[in-house]
C-alpha cells in the first residue's frame, strides 16, 4: 500500500482508561491478562458502575476482592456473573497489589450501555 | 586527653586517611572519583577531599582544639582503582551525621561539592554516589505524593503514563498554547507539559497561559471521560513569584505543577515540594543544567546523586533520559538511578553504577520520566526499560504526526497499550516490537501513519559517560 500523507480528521473518543484505545479483547486475550494478574501475586477484583458514573473514584465491588484466588476459571465466571447481574454497567477487572496499595492492572472487560 | 597546639601545615593524610575505620549506619557515605595532580600520592589526594569537604582547612588552627574534631571530621576509609583507568581512583569517605542540617539537601551539597571541587591538588573530581543514612532520610519530606498516590489521583493503573511537551517551545500566545494542550489531551495523552523555558515571557504571561490551559484540561476530561493534567511550570525569578503561580494553579483546580530543580535550586525545590504536600498538588520536576554537571566522566556530579537528592528534596516525577532517544544515557546506568527513584531498597551493584546499599526508609517513590527524541518505534523498548512506573513523553513524536497532535497522541496511546497488553501476555516486546506495532496499526490509521512517518529515525551515537566496568 503506497503511503499518502493526506490529512485525516481525528475524532475525540470517550474511553475508559487503560486499554481504552485497543479493540475489545477476545476471550483468550482476557485469559492472558487474568493469568498475568495471578502470576504477579496480585488479588483479582471485579468492579462495576453505571456508565453515567464512570469517572468516579469508587466503582461498586462485585462481592469482595478474590483474595488468594489462583484459579483463572473462577475469575472468568465471576466477571460473567457480574455482567449478567448488571448488564448495563461497565465491568472492570483489577489486579490489586497489597504491597503498594495500588492496582498493578485495571481494565474494562464489559462495556455497559 | 587534651592535645597540644602545634601550628603549621600537616599532611591531610595524617588526620583524614583512616583505612581501619568501619563506617557507622548513621554516617553519610560518599564515593568520589579522584584524579590528582601528578606526583601527589592517592592517600593524600583522598584525605584532602575528605578534609576540604568536612572540617579541614589547609593549615592547623588553634580553634580546632576547642572541639573534639575526631567526632566531626570526614574520613577517607577506602581507596579503589577505577577499572580501565590508570590515573583516576575511587575514594570512599564517611561523614558523621552531625555535619548536616536535618532535611537540608542544600546543606549536604554545599559541604560535599563545595570548595573541594576547585582544589588545586586535584585535576578532576567527580561525586559518583552518596549513601544517605536512614537517619538523615527520615528528616526529609521527600516526594509530596509519591507513585501510588499519583496513580490514585490521576486514575491511571497498569501502564506507564503518557505525556508530551507543547511545541514550539517558545513563541505561542496563551490561547494558541491552550489549543495544542487540548489537541494532545483529547487524542489520548494523560499529561502535557510546559517546556522548561516557558516561564512568563512577553509573548505569553503565566496567568494567561494557566487560564487557557485549565480550560483545555477541563474540556478534554469532559470529552474523553478520562483524567488529564498539564504540568504548569511555576519556576520563576523569586520564591514569591513561584508560590504565587502555584497558588493560582490550585485555584484553577489543576492537578499538577512543575519546577526546574537545578536552575531553580534545591532550597526553592524543597519549599515548593512542601507546599505541594500541604495543598494536594502533584509536582513534576525538570532537570535543566544537569548535563553541565553530570556528563563529564571525570568531573562533576553523577546524575544518580542528583536523582537521589531530588527524591529527598521532593518531586513526584523526574526526568531521567530515555536511553533510546536523542539525549545521552546508557541502559545499565539509567536502570541504576531509576531504581534509586522508585524502590524502597537498592543494593550495591557496580554493573548499574550503584556504589552502596541504599535503604530509602519510608520515602515515597518518584515516577521516572523518559523524554527527548522518542517516537512510536521506541515504544516497546521504553516499556521494557522503564516499566509501568514511568511517564513516557513524546514531543516531536506527537506534534509531528501528519494529521496533527491529536492523531499523534492517539498513535502513541495505541502503541503503548499494545505493548503493555503484549508484555502481560508473556511476549518479548523488544524482540517482537515490529510485529506488535504492525498488528496494533491494523486497528489504528493514526498509528499506521506514525509508523510510516518515523520509520528511519534513530539516534545511535556512542555514550560519552560510560560505567567504569571491564
Amino acid at each position: 500500500m503506497p503511503f499518502k500523507s493526506t490529512v485525516g480528521d481525528y475524532q475525540t473518543v470517550a474511553t475508559l482508561e487503560t486499554f481504552g484505545f485497543l479493540p475489545p479483547m477476545t476471550q483468550d486475550e482476557i485469559y492472558d491478562q487474568i493469568a498475568y494478574i495471578i502470576a504477579q501475586g496480585w488479588t483479582p477484583l471485579v468492579e462495576h458502575v453505571h456508565p453515567s458514573r464512570s469517572m468516579s473514584t469508587y466503582w461498586s465491588y462485585w462481592k469482595l476482592p478474590f483474595f488468594g484466588e489462583k484459579d483463572l476459571g473462577v475469575i472468568v465466571s465471576e466477571l460473567e456473573a457480574c455482567h449478567r447481574a448488571y448488564p448495563d454497567h461497565h465491568v472492570r477487572l483489577v489486579g490489586y497489589d497489597a504491597y503498594t496499595q495500588s492496582q498493578g492492572s485495571c481494565f474494562v472487560v464489559f462495556e455497559g450501555r | 586527653m587534651s592535645k597540644k597546639y602545634d601550628a603549621g601545615v600537616k599532611e591531610y593524610r595524617d588526620t583524614y586517611w583512616t583505612p581501619d575505620y568501619v563506617p557507622l549506619d548513621t554516617d553519610l557515605l560518599a564515593c568520589f572519583k579522584c584524579t590528582g595532580q601528578e606526583g601527589v600520592p592517592k592517600e593524600e589526594v583522598a584525605a584532602a577531599v575528605a578534609a576540604e569537604s568536612s572540617t579541614g582547612t589547609w593549615s592547623t588552627v588553634w580553634s580546632e582544639l576547642l572541639t573534639d574534631l575526631d567526632f566531626y571530621k570526614g574520613r577517607c576509609y577506602r581507596i579503589e582503582d577505577v577499572p580501565g583507568d590508570k590515573e583516576a581512583f575511587y575514594a570512599f569517605i564517611a561523614y558523621p551525621l552531625d555535619l548536616f542540617e536535618e532535611g537540608s539537601i542544600t546543606n549536604v551539597l554545599t559541604s560535599l561539592v563545595g570548595n573541594v571541587f576547585g582544589f588545586k591538588a586535584l585535576r578532576h573530581l567527580r561525586l559518583e554516589d552518596i549513601r544517605f543514612p536512614v537517619a538523615f532520610i527520615k528528616t526529609c519530606m521527600g516526594p509530596p505524593n509519591g507513585i501510588a498516590v499519583e496513580r490514585d489521583r490521576m486514575n491511571k493503573y497498569g501502564r506507564p503514563l503518557l505525556g508530551c511537551t507543547i511545541k514550539p517551545k517558545l513563541g505561542l500566545s496563551g490561547k494558541n498554547y491552550g489549543r495544542v494542550v487540548y489537541e494532545c489531551l483529547r487524542g489520548g495523552l494523560d499529561f502535557t507539559k510546559d517546556d522548561e523555558n516557558i516561564n512568563s515571557q512577553p509573548f505569553q504571561r503565566w496567568q494567561n497561559r494557566f487560564e487557557f490551559v485549565a480550560e483545555a484540561v477541563k474540556l478534554a476530561e469532559q470529552e474523553t471521560g478520562e483524567k488529564k493534567g498539564h504540568y504548569l511550570n511555576c519556576t520563576a525569578a523569586t520564591p514569591e513569584d513561584m508560590y504565587e503561580r502555584a497558588e493560582f494553579a490550585k485555584e484553577l483546580g489543576q492537578p499538577i505543577i512543575m519546577h526546574d530543580y537545578i536552575t531553580g535550586g534545591f532550597t526553592a525545590n524543597t519549599g515548593l515540594a512542601k507546599w505541594c504536600r500541604k495543598n494536594g498538588m502533584l509536582l513534576h520536576i525538570h532537570r535543566a543544567m544537569h548535563a553541565v554537571i553530570d556528563r563529564h566522566p571525570k568531573h562533576g556530579i553523577h546524575f544518580r546523586v542528583l536523582a537521589k537528592c531530588l527524591r529527598l528534596s521532593g518531586g513526584d516525577q523526574l526526568h531521567t533520559g530515555t536511553v533510546v532517544g536523542k539525549l545521552e544515557g546508557d541502559r545499565q546506568t539509567t536502570l541504576g538511578f531509576i531504581d534509586q527513584l522508585r524502590e524502597s531498597f537498592v543494593p550495591e551493584d557496580r554493573s548499574r553504577g550503584n556504589f552502596f546499599d541504599q535503604d530509602w526508609g519510608s520515602m515515597p517513590g518518584v515516577f521516572a520520566v523518559a523524554s527527548g527524541g522518542i517516537h512510536v518505534w521506541h515504544m516497546p523498548a521504553l516499556v521494557a526499560i522503564f516499566g509501568d512506573d514511568s511517564v513516557l513523553q513524546f514531543g516531536g513524536g506527537t506534534h509531528g504526526h501528519p494529521w496533527g497532535s491529536a492523531a499523534g497522541a492517539a498513535a502513541n496511546r495505541v502503541a503503548l497499550e499494545a505493548c503493555v497488553k503484549a508484555r502481560n501476555a508473556g511476549r518479548e516486546i523488544e524482540k517482537e516490537s515490529r510485529d506488535i506495532l504492525m498488528e496494533a496499526a491494523k486497528h489504528s490509521p493514526e498509528l499506521a501513519i506514525a509508523l510510516e512517518t518515523w520509520k528511519e529515525i534513530k539516534f545511535e551515537f556512542d555514550t560519552v559517560d560510560k560505567l567504569d566496568v571491564q
